[in-house]
């Protein structure tokens, strides 16, 4: 299973496509592509997003759910989703809302 | 130092507002992200994992307080506190927003900084031996040389799309401490049979995927030639250089499939229509850059020796960190000071905006307001008076940042990797840190002596791990970090590039694998006056691997 993750334009923030139809600074809610019809949704969207000068770095990313938390499958997309593993105190991994461990 | 003159300041200001404009245009939609990209590369803005990434010229290392200051003021204006010194004697942002940047570069334009050519093909910040001007070993300030290539690489517009990046490195002493042959060209300044001032020039060296030490082309180059020289060789690198294959596209690669006598004669070739043309210095120009880097007024503190004797009887951590931070100066009243940005445990290289400022205020009380950035990933003050070494430690252990490791084993150089870096494979940082921590010991590490650990997280070993005593590059396999160690690699006069001395590590694992490094040096050495690397030399890889692998080594 796959979602859409990139980063914003604006700023640079690790952004991921949301179950709620928007782009969230978190992974958590994201919406998860179970098969091919909808992995090319979550393309089109990415590619609409690049497009439309709001996102850059479109990629579809592998994850697992884990006890109901999605987690990438890469170690890098793990840290991108949490922050630097040296400093907890920065990235997503420092707000309320958490984020997968890295 | 060198000041900004007139159409310095110009020269930066319009770029700051060319790039704001393109950086308006941008957000605007009116630009695209292909088109943006390489405008942003020229300017120093990469995208990271978690956000853009800022990376900031320091030439040659050399800042004062009011530049520190301001680099301090960005990292908390703009950024979340700190800033990352790297090997390439810069200064990098890890989070600042793309609509900030704007502003960021007109600050740095107000104290005469820039992040123009810290990215893209062209000729990249050039360093220089971070004890300069103090070192009691140089024939000469290899920085107004520096200055002379920065004035002359600036916006080139020949070499401003080479095959590749470019990176030059000076040194003017027989110690190499800026890592010569491991660059495009390194300069060795030196002084001929008559007393004139000249370089060698070493060409082809690099790390990355494919390491290799730079071939001297040239024993003698005079002083004057040193544009019309360099000229011959970028325009033989900006034909013949390979736009094929971007693994293949440094000059070192060009050098080694050429041959370098091959190469030197094509140099020679080119360099014949050029050596008496406008690019030959006048003695007049190289001595007016010259006379921006004339030292401080040294005034005499003949009492340095009594007030550091004393001090030191007085405080046993301060007689450590004079032994193992603070080096000879040329003139004997004062001594150059290595400011360890490796505390045990942290990130290697980075520093916080209090530090900055805090560094700062030192620099301009105690150091001439003068600072240098290390290609160590550590800060130096080149002229402290020695009377006044005890004043400037106090005042770095206020601000933690008076550890007394400077070549030792916990002054480890590491790249950001994966924590930060979107070409990583592997985190170095972690690495970084669980080594430091379990060589806190001051005494194990004196005990141990001079070591220079390097960590990249991939094979651009922006870590320079291929020139680490011990090196070790993180890998991706099979969706796991592991971790190879190479061994016997140097980056001063006698350059070596490592060798990899077996299969590779995870990351629960690779902090016990160097522990076994050390031991066996420590189990093998002759005595404690054999360094580590002497040792290995000697040795050779077999007691190590058979240390690290056991019988799975002899089956090998």
């Amino acid at each position: 299973m796959k979602v859409l993750t990139a980063n914003r334009l604006i700023d640079g923030e690790a952004i991921w496509y949301s179950a709620g139809q928007a782009w969230s600074e978190t992974i958590v809610g994201a919406e998860i592509a179970a098969d091919k019809a909808a992995e090319e949704k979550l393309e089109a969207i990415g590619k609409a997003a690049f497009a439309g000068n709001f996102a850059l770095d479109i990629e579809l990313i592998d994850v697992q759910l884990v006890d109901g938390a999605i987690i990438p499958v890469r170690l890098r997309e793990r840290i991108r989703a949490a922050g630097p593993t040296n400093r907890t105190d920065l990235g997503k991994q420092a707000r309320s809302t958490t984020a997968a461990i890295a | 130092m060198y000041r900004y003159d007139e159409f310095d300041h110009d020269f930066v200001n319009a770029r700051v507002a060319e790039f704001s404009d393109q950086v308006e245009r941008r957000l605007a939609g009116e630009i695209t992200e292909d088109q943006f990209r390489p405008l942003r590369l020229m300017n120093g803005v990469y995208l990271q994992l978690h956000a853009y990434m800022l990376r900031v010229a320091i030439p040659y290392g050399t800042l004062n307080s009011k530049q520190l200051r301001m680099l301090g003021h960005i990292a908390r204006k703009y950024d979340k506190g700190y800033g990352h010194f790297t090997t390439r004697q810069n200064i990098q942002y890890n989070w600042p927003a793309l609509s900030d940047i704007p502003a960021v570069l007109a600050d740095l334009a107000s104290v005469e900084m820039h992040a123009i050519q810290t990215s893209g093909n062209c000729i990249r910040n050039v360093t220089a031996d971070h004890f300069a001007g103090a070192a009691a070993d140089e024939v000469a300030d290899p920085r107004p040389y520096a200055e002379i290539l920065r004035q002359w690489s600036s916006v080139h517009p020949e070499f401003s799309y080479l095959p590749r990046k470019f990176k030059i490195a000076v040194t003017g002493a027989e110690r190499d401490r800026a890592a010569i042959q491991v660059h495009d060209i390194g300069l060795h300044l030196k002084k001929n049979a008559t007393g004139e001032l000249g370089f060698a020039v070493y060409v082809g060296g690099g790390q990355g995927r494919t390491p290799m030490i730079a071939k001297k082309i040239n024993d003698f180059l005079p002083e004057e030639h040193l544009l019309s020289y360099t000229t011959a060789i970028m325009r033989v690198y900006n034909l013949h250089g390979r736009r094929d294959n971007k693994y293949k596209a440094r000059i070192k690669i060009l050098v080694h499939e050429t041959g370098t006598e091959e190469f030197a004669r094509q140099v020679e070739a080119e360099w014949a229509e050029l050596k008496n043309s406008e690019l030959k210095l006048p003695e007049a120009d190289i001595r007016a850059i010259e006379a921006y880097f004339a030292p401080p007024a040294l005034v005499a503190r003949p009492e340095g020796d009594e007030a550091v004797r004393l001090a030191r009887l007085d405080s046993k951590s301060f007689a450590e960190w004079l032994d193992q931070n603070v080096v000879t100066h040329r003139n004997p009243d004062y001594a150059a000071v290595t400011i360890s940005l490796k505390g045990i445990g942290e990130a290697p290289g980075d520093a916080s905006d209090s530090q900055m400022e805090a560094v700062a205020d030192i620099t301009e009380k105690y150091a001439f307001d003068e600072l240098r950035v290390t290609h160590e990933q550590n800060l130096v003050l080149p002229h402290v008076a020695r009377a006044d070494l005890k004043a400037v430690y106090d005042a770095l252990v206020e601000i933690e940042l008076a550890t007394a490791n400077s070549g030792l084993i916990s002054d480890i150089i590491a790249c950001p990797g994966l924590d930060y870096c979107a070409l990583a494979n592997a985190r170095s940082i972690s690495v970084a840190q669980n080594i430091s921590n379990r060589f806190a010991s001051l005494e194990r590490q004196r005990d141990i002596g001079e070591l220079k650990l390097k960590i990249s997280g991939c094979i651009n070993a922006c870590g320079h791990h291929h020139v680490g005593h011990i090196g070790i590059l993180g890998v991706e396999k099979k969706g796991a970090e592991l971790y190879q160690v190479t061994l016997g690699g140097s980056g001063d006069e006698n350059t070596s590039v490592g060798e990899i001395i077996g299969r590779g590590f995870g990351p629960d694992e690779i902090t016990d694998a160097i522990e076994t490094v050390v031991e066996t040096y420590l189990r093998f050495r002759t005595d404690k006056s054999e360094k580590f690397l002497d040792a290995y030399r000697r040795l050779g890889a077999a007691p190590f691997k058979e240390a690290l692998y056991g019988n799975e080594a002899k089956a090998a």
